[in-house]
């Protein structure tokens, strides 16, 4: 089974739902697709240790071959190629290795290379491996990285998701071909904004999916009207309790720092399993 | 003149950013407001604009293809390399990113790139002056060029209205759209959160103004959550030589501001906001 953890703004607590879910469940994986600042790993002793690199195919210019012809430059879809008087200028950070100004060069003066734009790493213990990428500084794509993630699902484990923030491209794509997506939210006015944005997402995908009130408490019940108005399945509220901010602050999961939390993902566990 | 630009980001979502954000506004004279997390703009929660103009953004075209035409010839699946294609030449449109390839190889010009709508932008008033902002439709690609056009308008309403100073509201992560709301700007405000997610996040947004020399200073929000962690932010920037221009103390105050939908330097005159004044004091001066 897949599920992902989602939710339409930044540093409403999918990390945390995620990876104590993914220690209150057994047989359970972790595949953290934040690659732009992965943090489930922080929970976990074990050190992350590189096992792939990711890379994108990138022209290389012959420039002996090379007529200036200029059908690459304006071929590009992300202008990463221009060419200003006598001069090819490549700009590597924009490419997006799609290979099409290599089929249009009438001369054949291009092939490709490996561009590096992030890795792939892998932690956490023979029960609960857990996976990361990372995308290197100053790269501006990392949707690479995440399909190669997506790729170490096991079949035979629940396979938990931490997704990317917000509604843009990366995250949606971590929200397709999953068994159940939880959106994690808080009780606020900026929580239920972006919560609504996510259902709006995740009814076009068609994914099941059901809510989790973080830091409840914080708020007031607008996301509770809003579940039961719209008939959304409220899967649970982790209340807002300052131990559970000390220890999240220590990279201490809250089922291991305060075991009577345990129960609360196990009950979570359990909606999710009877609705898919 | 001269108009400056200050960004404020924080790597990860939830430490704080957007509150410390729209209290900057409040307190800013001559200046104008953009939001840059076009992703999840919440700015205009507590900023209730008036929208002046409106405007699409179109970002990259999507391949439509025309089934009558269509040979099977099987080139588009070959040769597009985001599986937008399944084996029988089927498209995907919602996988597509914009490439032009299976444009530029289809034999019977069966396939046309054509325009889409990929999110909305906005020139608004608020009773703090004009915010720029926008939307990001849901699925389209996290868009660097969407956040350039929030900026660029931004400039053009500040050197129209004679502003001085541009405050950006930064998006979450460290990829296109960090990168676009920070290249080029004066000074980057990095609002770190003493926990390890917090300075992970934080480190690595203080990795890219290095990489692309932009000016940075920091702040710790919720400071007193975990005081270790706050020393060792302490001693990181140290050693990067970036000035902390203060320390925020956890506080409910924050919260409740937003629940009733205003800033925290209107709902209240109590000691976070005075801590915030303080330390917009210190970026203006930093500026
Ligand atoms: S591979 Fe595609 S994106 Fe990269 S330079 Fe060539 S045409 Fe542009
Ligand atoms: S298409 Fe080929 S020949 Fe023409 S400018 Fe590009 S690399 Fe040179
Ligand atoms: S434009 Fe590029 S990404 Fe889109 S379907 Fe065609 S080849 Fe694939
Ligand atoms: S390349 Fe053109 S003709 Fe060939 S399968 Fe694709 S759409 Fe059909």
């Amino acid at each position: 089974m897949k599920i992902t953890v989602a939710s339409g703004k930044g540093g409403t607590g999918k990390t945390t739902i995620a990876v104590n879910l993914a220690l209150s469940v057994k047989n359970s994986m972790l595949i953290d697709c934040d690659v732009e600042g992965p943090n489930s790993h922080l929970f976990f002793r074990e050190p992350m240790v590189k096992i792939k690199d990711v890379s994108i195919p990138a022209p290389k210019f012959d420039l002996d071959t090379c007529t200036l012809c200029g059908k690459c430059a304006e071929f590009c879809q992300y202008n990463a190629i221009s060419i200003i008087g006598e001069k090819l200028l490549f700009f590597e950070e924009l490419c997006h290795g799609c290979g099409g100004c290599k089929i249009i060069c009438p001369v054949d003066a291009i092939t490709e290379v490996d561009h590096n734009v992030g890795l792939i790493e892998k932690g956490g213990t023979e029960d609960l491996p857990v996976y990361h990428g990372l995308l290197n500084i100053s790269e501006p794509f990392g949707v690479p990285i995440i399909n190669e993630l997506k790729q170490f699902a096991d079949a035979s484990k629940i396979t938990i998701f931490d997704s990317p923030p917000g509604t843009a491209c990366p995250a949606v794509e971590t929200m397709r071909d999953v068994d159940f997506c939880i959106l994690v939210t808080e009780p606020t006015p900026f929580g239920l904004h972006d919560l609504t944005l996510t259902v709006d997402v995740i009814r076009q995908i068609g994914t099941p999916f059901g809510v989790v009130v973080n830091r409840d408490g914080i708020g007031d019940d607008r996301v509770d009207q809003y579940c039961e108005k719209e008939g959304i399945p409220l899967l649970a509220k982790i209340p807002n309790d300052m131990e559970v901010a000390k220890l999240y602050s220590r990279g201490v999961p809250m089922v291991t720092g305060l075991p009577k939390y345990r129960k609360l993902f196990e009950e979570m566990f359990q909606k999710i399993r009877e609705m898919v | 003149m001269m108009v400056k630009e200050l960004t404020i980001i924080s790597g990860k979502g939830g430490c704080g950013k957007t509150t410390i954000a729209s209290s900057f506004a409040a307190l800013a004279k001559d200046h104008v407001i953009a939001d840059a997390d076009v992703d999840a703009a919440d700015m205009h929660i507590l900023l209730q604009p008036e929208i002046r103009k409106s405007e699409v953004f179109h970002g990259l075209n999507i391949a439509q293809k025309n089934d009558d035409l269509c040979i099977n010839c099987g080139k588009c699946y070959e040769n597009c390399r985001y599986g937008a294609f399944d084996p029988d030449n089927t498209l995907h449109p919602e996988k597509c990113e914009g490439c032009a390839v299976c444009e530029l190889v289809c034999p019977v010009d069966a396939i046309k790139m054509v325009e889409r709508q990929a999110g909305e932008a906005f020139i608004s008033d608020t009773r703090f002056g004009p915010l720029v902002h926008a939307k990001l439709h849901a699925g389209e690609e996290a868009s660097g060029k969407l956040v350039a056009l929030v900026r660029q308008r931004a400039r053009e309403v500040a050197e129209k209205e004679g502003k001085e100073l541009i405050l950006i509201d930064g998006p979450p992560g460290t990829g296109c759209t960090v990168i676009a709301a920070m290249t080029g700007v004066n000074l980057v405000l990095v609002v770190f959160e003493p926990t390890l997610s917090g300075i992970h996040d934080a480190k690595r947004i203080i990795e890219v103004a290095k990489h692309f020399q932009i000016p940075a200073i920091a702040l710790i929000n919720k400071y007193d959550i975990n005081t270790e962690n706050t020393r060792d932010i302490l001693d990181y920037c140290k050693g990067e030589g970036i000035d902390v221009v203060g320390k925020i103390p956890y506080d409910d105050t924050a919260t409740q501001a937003m629940l009733s939908e205003k800033t925290v330097v209107e709902y209240t005159d109590g000691p976070l906001a005075l801590t915030i004044r303080e330390i917009w004091d210190r970026v203006e001066k930093a500026l």
